[in-house]
């Protein structure tokens, strides 16, 4: 059986990633990346949660099944965010949209 | 070292690459790629803690839906996939020392946690896992609330896109 240590420290490696992702990349669908990159290394803690501490119950998917819901969501509303962004200004490069800068 | 662990080094590892192709790819295409093959390896780390059904939605949504939009919208969005401009920001140091830290942090305390030890308890074959997550979605007992709100954001989502894409020239 694989250490449950191993799979969180996976977990939090995966998350750092994309965290540098979402931090340091200019471009906004890289960002969106980043963000995916997040939320499946949640993803991989909630259900390493579910198997090691209580299997028999499904709370723990049910969370998992949750997040991929939001994560549909937000990569559909941000990425026609990103095209209509787009239309208008020739580029969605983060720092480049500062409209709502003061 | 038993097989299933060679196993989930080898997948560890391959996703952990991949997703630090997809951060610092320079062609935004392969960035999208590499988000396939991480997200494919984190499916099969759902396969690894019996998962299954975990796996199946995984690589539908994720690879099917999310991976391909994704695509598209790099698509749509032309000339930025090939850039030759710098695709990291002037705060990717800063970025790099936050991503560190935090890892540090997280590898620190979760050493120092007791419970890290634990020791996954054995799945009787007769409890069936997919069953048992149906029935828990849709039961009043379980999650049937937080399964409609997760319903009704999906159709928001859906409703907002096609708002906010609709070109009204």
């Amino acid at each position: 059986m694989i250490p449950l240590s191993w799979l969180l420290f996976f977990a939090a490696a995966l998350f750092c990633i994309g965290l540098y992702g979402v931090l340091a990349r200019k471009n906004a669908i890289a960002i969106l990346m980043g963000i995916e990159l997040m939320l499946n290394a949640v993803n991989v803690n909630l259900v390493a949660f579910w198997r090691y501490r209580t299997p028999e119950m499904m709370a723990g998917q049910v969370f998992a099944v949750i997040v991929f819901a939001v994560a549909a969501a937000e990569v559909a509303v941000g990425l026609a965010l990103f095209i209509s962004v787009y239309r208008r200004r020739k580029t969605i490069a983060a720092d480049e949209l500062d409209l709502m800068k003061w | 070292m038993t097989p299933l662990q060679m196993i989930f080094i080898l997948v560890a590892a391959m996703t952990l690459g991949a997703g630090l192709m997809v951060v610092t790819a320079r062609n935004l295409v392969h960035s999208a790629l590499w988000l396939v093959l991480a997200l494919f390896g984190v499916a099969i780390v759902y396969v690894l803690l019996q998962a299954g059904f975990l796996a199946v939605v995984q690589v539908v949504i994720y690879i099917g839906a999310i991976a391909i939009l994704m695509i598209f919208a790099i698509m749509l969005t032309r000339n930025i996939a090939s850039e030759s401009g710098p695709r990291f920001n002037e705060n990717w140091s800063w970025a790099l020392v936050i991503a560190l830290v935090l890892f540090g942090t997280l590898a620190w305390m979760l050493s120092g946690w007791d419970g890290i030890a634990a020791q996954a308890p054995a799945i009787s074959p007769r409890f069936d896992t997919v069953r048992e997550l149906g029935l828990a979605l849709v039961s009043p007992e379980g999650f049937v609330l937080a399964f409609e709100v997760a319903s009704v954001l999906l159709l928001a989502a859906l409703i907002g896109a096609l708002v906010v894409a609709w070109d009204r020239r």
